[in-house]
């Protein structure tokens, strides 16, 4: 089985190309990329004149919500959702429940996406038992059995020396432990950012300093253990500031940061929509210039959705009572391309880095390239797609997007994993 | 000046003409309070829902007043006593009695943005009683109508808003109308009490009361909810009514004579009230409430009457 993409332009950071090739995809392997390159005998033809052609995307900070929360999403739906998104590849946080802390669950994961995953499932494990954030979960049997990460995702490890233990712990397996920095005794029962709009609304609010405090002693752990302790969703200027500070000192951190703390800012919430509710909270447009810049010097390392699928009963209410998180896997290439790229605030070649080669390079996850022998997990764009964001249309079990009715130009047109065209 | 909008959620949204014309229908109706017949037939056939999910005394009993003098079938909701304890959702709670074709919705709940979310969600017009931190606009209606009374005219006046502004949707909806109807306003309290950014509502800030009394013509003092304390906000009541409990002493030492108390109501004698002051010549505390039946008379009338006048 092949198939030759031609006529794209391809763009591939992890080898140094960008323009008019050819990909030959022999099995499920890339075989060649170049220009005018000739189909082989019974090759299929895709004729991507007008397209991008990616390396496949890959979203490291999903919930899938499978085992436990299958109302919310499986599996299957989520995969779809990715497909659909432009992601050949996500990686799952382990906030099910049970809580993904020991090697069934992690098999139960792995087990699902084999029989009925439409992209590749990356399962990422609990640090602590059961997320109690009080100790270890079994991580050396976690890391065997195939979680390419650990994260108590949701909320901070507060036990300053539990953490730096996982840090310790985790440096033979040589994979991150990624920080969900907040802590929360900074925030009494906040539901959004502490500014001038959470004064106005009455609602209470989280400063950005919650954040800041725990970016910061992340980064004074990692230095002290020498593990690599990857960000989640960074939000705010100031932990901007920390991690620029933690790479120039020679620190292992990395940092991802999601579309919507990208394009949202807290003005959002005036509306009391709870689909613009998430942890951490949308900030300050200080902060989201922050981010951006952050985003296109490389200090932010790659984007990740933090699809995070609710269903309606809980985001409909009352916005104090509401579930925190929004999805983001059908509309984060989209609003990417139309908000950062389109207006010339971010260069479409380090978008495509940010979802590809980054993002794989951190995780070590295979994928993120297009050189021959790499996998031929292919996301490609088209850049022209004039198209309203429609939730009703998600593949996703959850419509819990802030970004419902947006207009945007541009999008994921093909996601190809493994050799294979998906069709969600 | 004819009022247009459906609702009435906040004191933000609304304009200065706005708020005079509610402020003045107001005034209108005070007249029927001293009515031996206290009815007039402006809402007759109309239906209003008083959906409470807090404990109220003043504000449910006055929205309730204030649809029956106007003729108005008024039916009472409170959580507690109803679907609510058997897990029913407030948006379920709230539909199902939109199915009942009420005219008008008066909600309070304990959540910022339940008016909105009622407002987005129900065909009927919707007046916010109070939700959460955020706002509360029939109270500052009253405080309007008792100082315009009081002061004859509101241009120039200088408010103090003292106490726990953090938590209050009074100083709120207090802060939006005063600002737009061109008074000054000072909040005052323990900086842990005072919001991020509250200068940007365009108040003044102040962390002592004596400074914050002197030369204002009307203090407003708020209520001081015990579980602050728990929450480490403040140190103890002691404390807090030490330094920020209004005394006849203080008040005859800093604020000027003529100045007026006021206070949302319940109040907690001893703490941010001394007894003598609650009671005394300076307070318009009992105005307030009196006053509070005929702004939600105006409210109801404007947004439940036939277009075209008062009674």
């Amino acid at each position: 089985m092949s198939l030759l993409v031609k006529n794209g332009r391809v763009i591939d950071p992890a080898n140094g190309v960008d323009g008019a090739q050819d990909v030959l995809i022999v099995g499920e392997k890339v075989e060649r990329v170049g220009k005018n390159l000739q189909a082989p005998a019974g090759a299929e033809v895709l004729d991507a004149l007008g397209k991008i052609v990616c390396p496949g995307f890959i979203d490291i900070h999903v919930h899938l919500r499978e085992p436990g929360h299958e109302y919310k999403e499986t599996v299957a739906t989520g995969t779809r959702a990715a497909a659909a998104g432009g992601f050949t590849a996500v990686a799952c946080m382990a906030n099910t429940s049970p809580v993904n802390d020991n090697r069934s669950v992690t098999d139960y994961i792995r087990a699902k996406a084999r029989e009925e995953g439409a992209v590749r499932v990356y399962p990422i494990g609990a640090v602590t038992r059961g997320l109690r954030g009080e100790e270890l979960a079994e991580l050396a049997e976690l890391a065997e059995a195939g979680c390419v990460a650990f994260s108590d995702d949701g909320q901070s490890v507060m036990n300053a020396g539990l953490y730096r233990r996982a840090m310790e712990y985790v440096l033979p397996f040589g994979v991150p432990v990624i920080s969900h920095a907040e802590d929360t005794t900074l925030g009494h029962r906040w539901t959004m950012n502490e500014g001038v709009v959470s004064t106005e609304l009455g609602l209470p609010g989280a400063p950005g300093t919650a954040e800041d405090v725990m970016v910061a002693r992340d980064i004074l752990l990692a230095e002290l253990t020498g593990a690599h302790v990857h960000i989640a969703h960074l939000s705010t200027a100031g932990a901007v500031r920390l991690v620029r500070d933690g790479k120039a000192r020679g620190v292992r951190v990395t940092a991802e940061v999601t579309p919507h703390h990208l394009l949202l800012t807290e003005e959002a919430v005036r509306t009391f929509d709870p689909n613009t509710k998430m942890a951490p909270p949308l900030r300050t447009k200080r902060d989201t210039e922050a981010l951006i810049e952050a985003l296109a010097d490389g200090t932010i390392d790659c984007i990740a959705t933090d699809h995070a699928p609710h269903a309606l009963a809980e985001k409909e209410g009352e916005f104090d009572h509401a579930a925190f998180g929004v999805v983001g896997l059908e509309t984060a290439v989209g609003l990417l391309l139309d908000r950062l790229v389109r207006p010339g605030l971010l260069p479409l070649a380090t978008l495509v880095s940010r979802l590809s080669r980054d993002p794989a390079r951190l995780l070590n996850l295979p994928g993120g390239s297009l050189a021959p022998g790499a996998l031929a997990d292919v996301t490609i764009l088209d850049p022209e797609a004039a198209w309203t964001i429609d939730p009703a249309r998600f593949r996703s079990k959850s419509r819990n997007t802030p970004f419902g009715g947006f207009t945007l130009t541009g999008g994921p047109w093909m996601t190809i994993v493994g050799g294979a065209v998906v069709r969600p | 000046m004819v009022w247009t909008r459906k609702h009435l959620l906040t004191m933000r949204e609304l304009d200065a003409s706005e708020i005079v014309l509610l402020v003045d229908t107001a005034a209108s109706l005070q007249e029927i309070a001293t009515r031996e017949i206290k009815k007039v037939p402006a809402l007759r056939g109309k239906t209003i829902v008083n959906l409470f999910y807090e404990p109220s005394t003043r504000t449910r009993t006055s929205f309730e007043i204030a649809g029956k003098w106007l003729s108005a079938d008024v039916v009472n909701f409170s959580a507690g006593g109803s679907s609510t304890t058997k897990g029913e959702s407030f948006i379920d709670t709230a539909k199902n009695i939109a199915a009942m074709s009420p005219d008008v919705v008066v909600v309070r709940h304990s959540s910022a943005g339940a008016a909105e979310l009622l407002a987005r969600t129900l065909p009927c017009s919707i007046v916010n009683a109070g939700d959460g931190a955020h706002e509360h606009p029939t109270q500052a209606l009253l405080d309007l109508l008792t100082i315009r009374e009081k002061k004859a005219h509101f241009d120039g006046l200088h408010v103090a808003i003292v106490g726990d502004i953090t938590h209050s949707r009074v100083a709120r909806s207090d802060i939006h109308a005063m600002r737009k109807l061109g008074m000054t306003v000072t909040v005052a309290g323990p900086p842990t009490l005072i919001p991020p950014f509250v200068q940007e509502l365009g108040v003044k800030v102040s962390y002592r009361l004596e400074d914050a009394i002197r030369d204002v013509d009307v203090i407003m003092m708020l209520r001081l909810q015990h579980e602050r304390m728990t929450n480490g906000l403040i140190p103890s009541l002691r404390e807090y009514s030490r330094y920020w409990g209004l005394t006849l002493d203080k008040l005859a030492k800093h604020a000027r004579p003529d100045v007026l108390i006021m206070h949302p109501g319940p109040v907690n004698r001893g703490i941010e009230l001394s007894p003598e002051v609650a009671d005394g010549p300076y307070s318009v505390i009992l105005d307030q409430v009196a006053k509070g039946v005929a702004v939600r008379m105006g409210v109801l009338l404007l947004l439940a009457g036939s277009k075209g006048g008062a009674p």
